[in-house]
């Protein structure tokens, strides 16, 4: 019985330091409308922060609490500094755009830092004065800990007196609701937008700060965060406080008692409790339906036109060149790399035919890649399946993965929905991860190789087919009259609707074809590798589909093509070029972001257009 | 004439004088290209050591007049973690970088995925980190060969100090992947067998550098344990201690605790680094060793630093591949993979063996416990494990390695 109270205060302490983080990234989201995946950048770099500052200042209490104070404010002046030089500048950009240039942050913060501060784990000093502990109960009890139990609660009640009681909490509150007419009505949008990324980001610096006296401050602290950071303002619902709060109370208590019961599934068990409130809740706890966002979205995208036949031409040259090349490249090297291209060009055109005619973003739509790769992969091992076979039943369980999955996804909107679907990733990914009878656990399959009559260049030609013969076919879908019923539900539902367009079901099969099309391109890089690992499957293959269809242009059909190419093209070449590619790639995609807020795709198409007008 | 160049770019800058030796030997031979890839960017921590040490030992032995006159030199690849790109990188070194031979890995995936590569386009691969046993037992295959003192061979060696201790109520918390979960299991099956009066009462599985310490603690110390079994390392190490020495968890309880001598996860702890654990580590200010001593005071000559683990590891990597190409005296994989099988080289530990029958050498590791000296953690009563003795029969190998 002691033993479960003092779980239950444990519980409390994490949930207490969750919510300082997650209660920045919310207040930021329901202003801005910015999925910030840096936030766990600047939470690291509080904690960073706070250990240069606090090691420097005389010890004591002023000296530690002064530290923890003034690493906050620091990190809200770097969050401020980032909207005012690049958030500021992509506001106008299609949504979701802005989390490609906070991924660049995240690369540039992580290099950064490794510079700066040092590969080894820097352990901070205690808080003064509560190094030790309490007897409760019977059992020790850290005192910081209480003391952090405490933070949380003071924290939520000062930020709630903020907003309701005065006149800067008032605007917000309001901006949350309905940013343009907070714009019609004279406010000062810039400098209200900028106040908040300070907020924000000084309660993640502040989250950070106060890790000092409980954890080792390291390198990975930003990505072990972020992920769980949204969890928590997912289920709580997005823009809201009160749901933050609760929400990361339920996650820390889930995290303290289920490693009693399930001591093994601590990975997936919020991912699981996340699905389980976002099916019942489809708005997460406290979320309110957005009256703004249905407005705009009202006015419809363009058409999607018939590609101009210059660029057909263009294309099918592509194409020729692509085919009839390699034979003559120099070197197996070449065709290896042009293979892992023609596998990202599909899996980005898979994801691009929900995200763009969809409408839907996903997160998670490394699961259907790695199914396939998984699907293919264990047919060899376990039935000893030839290469074609193995091929052809990748897209089968990704599709069935897709059917099961895609049920619940597209019943939810926007940022929800994405969300869903990564937590479902994630149960697929633990799946890849803890069936270690069956896929080998984290040791993966191994010796998927193909058959002896595709060489390397054999399969490049048949990577090649695939990739095109599926971006082709997702171009005609999308051009047909069932990609203009998709196009109709994203841009009006209602109007969709009433005119006899089930979106329900219009969205399920999308997403079962845009599944199965991934599933076709995880098939052949599990080939191409010879080994699949639960890598296949995890989140940072989501996040690189994701940056791929966002650098292209979401509006084009040539986007996810040029983002795939230039994005693993990037990759491939910095990683070999120096050490600090992560440094290099986030710049890049920075300068991209800011020189092209339409995408790759959309700015071709622009200069086009401006061409033939002039 | 070649001396005069030499000394003329060395005025030049640092860069030249790095290209020295290279230069002075490029007439001997074209240079010998060994291709090692590694998660730089996403284990920093124990690789920067580990790139540095093997800087150094390619500068020693090309200042030795290389291979047979050959200059020998890498090509570095960072797999950023990922065992996909490891086989990417491994793909270009062999096909356009004509590497000889492959090495490196510090991730057990990674680790298996390059050893398949190397199966698959029969190339010799030294994999220098990855401790899993599978890379040389159950995936063990011809053409990959492991230096490390693996997972099995460090839980050996704590078993013989585990059983003697009095107690019979144990704890485990290992890191939830492949290694925690493999070290978690051998040193419950090899204890039991040492020690039939023994139970297992509580079993934590954190996931790995995510531990929710505070309650891990109390979950572990709400079953009373009388020792623990710890194999968490790194960040999960560092928050794990912490917890349990502000908890009490290890007060009048033994642990027993893989890999926490290693300077990598022992030095962050700093003065709050736990006393009197017993530990699998790497005591570098007290090995006085002549080979040791010289690889000390060169590496602290170069880097102003001392050695962490990773810094052996990369030294006796390139030792090992040296030993192997002298000896060899050709490039061809399959004569290099006869050679490598009994390969015996000088590592700063001792002699070592690639033992022919499943291709992991014979390097051992440190045992002994932590104590505390001014201020900071440190291993006493040590003494090296040789990694010969921690093997299984030769019968039960031939078992766990269908290869062969």
């Amino acid at each position: 019985m002691e033993n479960l109270l003092l779980q239950a205060l444990n519980g409390l302490a994490s949930a207490s330091s969750l919510f300082l983080v997650a209660s920045g990234l919310t207040v930021i989201f329901g202003v801005t409308r910015i999925v910030n995946f840096a936030h766990g950048s600047l939470y690291m770099l509080g904690a960073y922060l706070a250990f240069t500052i606090v090691t420097n200042l005389p010890r004591g209490h002023a000296g530690f609490w002064g530290g923890v104070v003034l690493a906050a404010l620091a990190v809200g002046a770097i969050g401020a500094l980032l909207e005012m030089l690049l958030l500021r500048r992509i506001y106008r950009a299609p949504e979701l755009f802005q989390l490609l240039a906070t991924f660049g942050v995240v690369l540039v913060v992580q290099d950064v830092a490794l510079l700066i501060w040092g590969a080894q784990d820097l352990l901070g000093p205690r808080a003064p004065g509560l190094r030790g502990s309490v007897e409760l109960l019977g059992l020790r009890f850290p005192l910081y800990e209480l003391v952090l139990i405490g933070i949380g609660p003071v924290v939520l009640g000062l930020l709630l007196l903020l907003f309701k009681r005065t006149r800067w909490g008032t605007l917000v509150r309001a901006a949350t609701q309905d940013r343009e007419m907070v714009g019609a009505l004279g406010v000062n949008q810039r400098w209200l937008f900028t106040s908040v990324f300070f907020l924000g980001s000084a309660l993640a610096g502040l989250a950070g700060a106060l890790q000092l006296p409980r954890e080792s401050v390291n390198l990975h602290m930003d990505l072990a965060t972020i992920t769980e950071v949204f969890v928590v303002v997912v289920v709580g619902g997005l823009g809201s406080l009160p749901g933050a709060a609760l929400a990361a109370l339920l996650i820390g208590e889930i995290h303290a008692f289920g490693i009693l019961v399930f001591p093994k599934i601590t990975l997936v068990l919020v991912f699981l409790v996340m699905a389980v409130v976002l099916v019942v809740r489809p708005r997460g706890l406290f979320g309110k339906a957005q009256m703004a966002q249905a407005a705009v979205a009202s006015v419809a995208e363009p058409v999607l036109g018939r590609a101009p036949a210059q660029l057909k031409w263009l294309g099918f040259l592509a194409l020729v060149v692509a085919v009839a090349a390699p034979p003559f490249l120099a070197g197996d090297y070449a065709l290896i790399v042009l293979t892992d291209m023609a596998i990202a060009v599909l899996f980005a055109a898979s994801l691009h035919f929900i995200m763009g005619p969809g409408g839907m973003a996903s997160f998670g739509h490394a699961a259907y890649f790695g199914i396939g790769a998984y699907g293919a992969a264990l047919l060899t091992k376990w039935f000893a399946a030839p290469m074609v076979p193995a091929l052809l039943a990748a897209p089968f369980c990704a599709g069935l993965a897709g059917v099961l999955f895609g049920f619940f996804c597209v019943r939810l909107s926007g940022v929800y929905s994405a969300m869903l679907t990564l937590a479902f990733a994630q149960i697929a990914w633990s799946v890849a991860f803890q069936w270690v009878e069956v896929t080998g656990g984290d040791n993966g399959v191994l010796g998927v190789w193909p058959d002896p009559w595709a060489t390397k260049l054999n399969f490049y030609w048949l990577a090649l087919g695939c990739s095109v013969f599926g971006t082709l076919a997702l171009r005609r879908i999308a051009l047909s009259p069932f990609g203009y019923a998709l196009r109709a539900q994203r841009d009006n539902a209602l109007r969709a609707e009433a005119i006899g367009i089930n979106g329900f079901e219009i969205r399920w099969v999308a997403f079962v074809l845009a599944a199965g099309f991934a599933g076709v391109a995880g098939g052949l890089f599990a080939f191409a590798k010879g080994s699949v690992f639960p890598t296949a499957l995890d989140i940072p293959r989501s996040v690189d589909a994701l940056l791929m269809v966002l650098l292209g242009g979401v509006q084009t059909l040539a986007g996810p093509l040029l983002g795939a190419l230039a994005f693993t093209g990037l990759h491939e070449q910095l990683v070999r070029a120096t050490d600090y590619w992560r440094l290099v790639l986030g710049s890049v995609i920075l300068l991209l972001v800011l020189a092209f807020p339409q995408g790759l795709a959309g700015a071709v198409r622009q200069w086009w257009d401006s061409r033939r007008r002039a | 004439m070649v001396g005069m160049g030499i000394g003329r770019r060395a005025i030049l800058g640092g860069a030249a004088v790095l290209a020295a030796p290279r230069l002075g030997n490029a007439q001997a031979g074209e240079p010998l290209k060994i291709g090692e890839i590694n998660s730089y960017t996403a284990q920093p921590a124990f690789l920067q050591p580990y790139r540095q040490a093997w800087t150094l030992a390619l500068e020693q032995v090309n200042a030795a007049g290389g291979i047979h006159g050959r200059p020998l030199t890498t090509i570095h690849r960072d797999d950023a973690g990922k065992p996909e790109d490891a086989v990417r990188h491994a793909g270009e070194l062999v096909t356009s970088e004509k590497v000889v031979l492959l090495a490196g890995g510090f991730l057990s995936n990674v680790g298996l995925a390059l050893g398949d590569y190397a199966a698959q386009n029969k190339k010799l691969f030294v994999a220098s980190e990855p401790l899993t046993d599978a890379i040389v037992w159950s995936k063990g295959n011809r053409y990959t060969f492991r230096l490390r003192a693996s997972t099995y061979m460090q839980c050996a060696m704590l078993v013989e100090e585990a059983a003697k201790l009095p107690a019979k109520k144990w704890a485990l918390v290992a890191p939830n992947y492949e290694y925690g979960q493999s070290a978690v299991r051998w040193f419950k099956e090899l204890l039991k067998a040492a020690r039939p009066d023994v139970e297992f009462v509580a079993e934590q599985f954190p996931a790995l550098g995510r531990i929710d310490a505070g309650a891990t603690v109390q979950a572990l110390a709400a079953s009373n344990p009388e020792a623990i079994f710890n194999v968490t390392f790194g960040a999960d190490l560092t928050n794990f201690v912490r917890q349990g020495a502000t908890r009490g968890l290890f007060e009048r309880r033994a642990v027993v605790s893989l890999l926490t001598g290693e300077p990598e996860y022992l030095d962050p702890l700093g003065d709050e680094a736990p006393e009197g654990w017993i530990v699998t580590g790497y005591p570098h200010d007290q090995i006085n060793t002549p080979a040791h001593t010289a690889f000390r005071d060169a590496y602290r000559r170069k880097y102003s630093d001392y050695p962490r683990l990773g810094s052996v590891v990369g030294y006796d990597t390139v030792q090992a591949i040296a030993a192997l190409l002298r000896r060899a005296n050709t490039t061809d994989t399959e004569k290099l993979v006869d050679t490598m099988r009994g390969l015996q080289f000088a590592s700063v530990l001792g002699e070592v063996t690639f033992r022919a029958l499943d291709h992991q050498s014979t390097m051992g590791a440190y045992v002994g416990k932590t104590a505390l000296r001014a201020g900071r953690g440190v291993m006493v009563d040590w003494r090296y494990a040789d990694g010969s003795k921690y093997l299984p029969s030769d019968a039960v190998v031939r078992t766990l390695r269908p290869a062969g």
